[in-house]
């Protein structure tokens, strides 16, 4: 079995982005960047299902500028096979991406996608349906367990009420929740492996597939602040103020 | 044009986030028309043609929409989407699963938890985990829109008698199925939908301890949730989990209890009209949004606000 981990790089979560002065876009300037965290938990998956002996190979994706390919060879030190980078200077949106991760759905026919739920930047929770959608795959959103059973895939989601399990026929598209399982660390010597991997470049236009954003960003701004309150000494106090201040308990 | 807001529900009760997302519809449109897809669901339909600002109330009853796979509902969606210019739903986990099917079935790209509306084709939208909010205008001549609920107030239920159309819609892909569905039963009221919650972090130090919370939540009719910490050290499910990548909250009232205040947890409650927090470190970033601060050790404060509420 062959699974396509389509990945993305981000701001590292650590970092507490800002808008510019200006209201302009978002100020990225300096900032470290990093794989996706959904998108790590996505290539821990499919590592797991090669280690168990489901999977043959792991190929990794990413859609981004030249610089995205510290992040293809992350994924290669965590234990994909190889790596593609469809390169463009674009900002690509979540459907021109999962437009482009077809055509190479199409080429290199996988048997299950792996991806992360969200990126966390843009927060949009699209990719991995619209490439489902455009595929006309059945989709596992929100994962927390993955198991392949012959021809099926069956998974566990995350949804608000507590969990639902599906099956779904393969090929298909999962998509990875936070507990699905706790990527490893990449070791030295795999980080040195990696290096040597293949990773090939594709430019965008090669595609032939429409990129056009159909969304602008009139402006990025802070979010509106909380004005600070107060310490209370005590319980009593406590107690008091939200009955007599606040009036939210009676 | 007329706006189509997808109805989330249980095949039994319509779910307040619905009404949510009819008022963020009410912003582009004044004709709104509301899907209610599910298998044995006349009682939601007639529950929905009572909501304030509906016109018109689609309700398609077949086995294949029971448990709102994605697959059927989007290709129904899909086929129904001719007459609308706008189609809506709640960005609960059914409406972030199948809105962006739908929006790449049709070719468009999805505006996804839009918190404001500011004109047909202008909305708002937190990113980085609500560390800035973004403006975006849309130039796809049909919107297709997940809506943070918490951002806008439930249209009022009871008043309307909108027209209820009855759709004969077959949809079954037949590429996905349903096996079981393990929901927490409580007495409680829904997270999203609570006017009061009390949540528990790390400092709970283990899920047993969750029952110093309870008996607080059971004095104020509150819902009990958590931060991720919480959750991923095992005290309580997932489903607890308040935060960017978990529920978005904003009660009248939240109580969050040992939770330090992680930018990620902030981001799920920071809109709650009050808020208080109670850490036995005063430092902890929780103190910087809250409304009232009680610097303690929760195993004695918790008690005592239990005996004094």
């Amino acid at each position: 079995m062959k699974i396509l981990v389509p990945i993305k790089r981000v701001v590292d979560y650590n970092v507490k982005v800002r808008p510019k002065a200006d209201e302009s876009g978002v100020d990225l300037n300096n900032v470290k960047m990093a794989i996706n965290p959904f998108c790590e938990i996505a290539v821990e998956e499919a590592v797991r299902l090669k280690e168990s002996g489901s999977a043959t190979e792991i190929i990794a994706v990413t859609v981004g500028a030249e610089n995205s390919q510290e992040q293809l060879r992350t994924a290669l030190a965590l234990g994909a096979d190889r790596a593609i980078l469809v390169e463009t200077d674009l900002e690509v949106e979540p459907l021109g991406i999962s437009k482009v991760l077809k055509a190479i759905v199409e080429k290199e026919s996988p048997n299950l996608i792996v991806m992360g739920k969200q990126a966390i930047d843009g927060d949009n929770n699209q990719t991995g349906q619209m490439l489902a959608a455009l595929m006309n795959y059945p989709q596992a959103t929100f994962a927390s367990e993955l198991k392949i059973e012959g021809e099926k895939a069956v998974v566990t989601r995350e949804v608000d009420g507590g969990l639902q399990t599906i099956s779904i026929n393969l090929p298909a598209v999962v998509t990875s929740d936070l507990r699905l399982n706790e990527p490893r660390y990449a070791s030295l010597p795999n980080i040195m492996k990696a290096k040597q991997k293949p990773l090939d470049i594709i430019k965008s236009d090669d595609l032939g597939v429409d990129l056009n954003p159909r969304i602008s960003t009139l402006k990025v701004s802070p979010p509106p602040e909380r004005e600070a309150g107060i310490i209370v000494e005590s319980v009593d106090q406590l107690v008091e103020k939200l009955k007599n201040e606040a009036k939210v308990i009676s | 044009m007329t706006a189509l807001v997808i109805a989330e529900h249980d095949n039994n009760e319509l779910k307040v986030s619905t009404q949510n997302t009819v008022s963020a519809a009410l912003k582009l449109d004044s004709d709104i028309h509301v899907l209610v897809a599910g298998s044995d669901c006349n009682s939601v339909a007639e529950e929905t043609a009572t909501c304030e600002g509906v016109t018109k109330v689609l309700c398609v009853d077949s086995k294949e929409y029971e448990n709102f796979l994605a697959e059927n509902i989007a290709n129904l969606i899909k086929n129904l989407s001719s007459d609308y210019s706008a189609i809506l739903a709640p960005a609960t986990t059914n409406g972030k699963n199948y809105m962006p099917r739908v929006a790449a079935l049709l070719d468009v790209a999805q505006i996804s938890d839009i918190s404001a509306v500011e004109s047909e084709d202008t909305f708002q939208r937190a990113i980085y985990a609500g560390n800035c909010i973004a403006t975006v205008q849309s130039s796809d001549s049909k919107k297709v829109i997940t809506v943070r609920t918490t951002a806008f107030d439930a249209t009022p239920k009871g008043s309307n008698s909108a027209e209820i159309l009855k759709l004969e819609e077959v949809n079954d892909a037949g590429i996905s199925e349903f096996i079981k569905e393990e929901l927490a039963k409580s007495d409680r009221p829904e997270l999203t939908a609570a006017e009061v919650v009390i949540s528990g972090g790390r400092g709970m130090q283990n899920g047993d301890n969750f029952t110093l919370l309870e008996g607080i939540a059971d004095k104020l009719g509150a819902a009990i949730g958590a931060s991720r910490a919480a959750v991923d050290s095992g005290f309580v499910p997932n489903d607890y989990q308040v935060g960017q990548t978990g529920k978005i909250v904003a009660p009248n009232l939240y109580i969050a209890v040992g939770i330090s205040g992680a930018i990620q947890h902030l981001a799920g409650m920071k809109d709650s009209k009050v808020i208080v927090a109670i850490n036995k470190d005063e430092d902890a970033p929780i103190f910087q949004v809250a409304d009232y601060g009680l610097v303690a050790d929760l195993f004695t404060a918790l008690p005592e606000m239990e005996s004094k509420i």
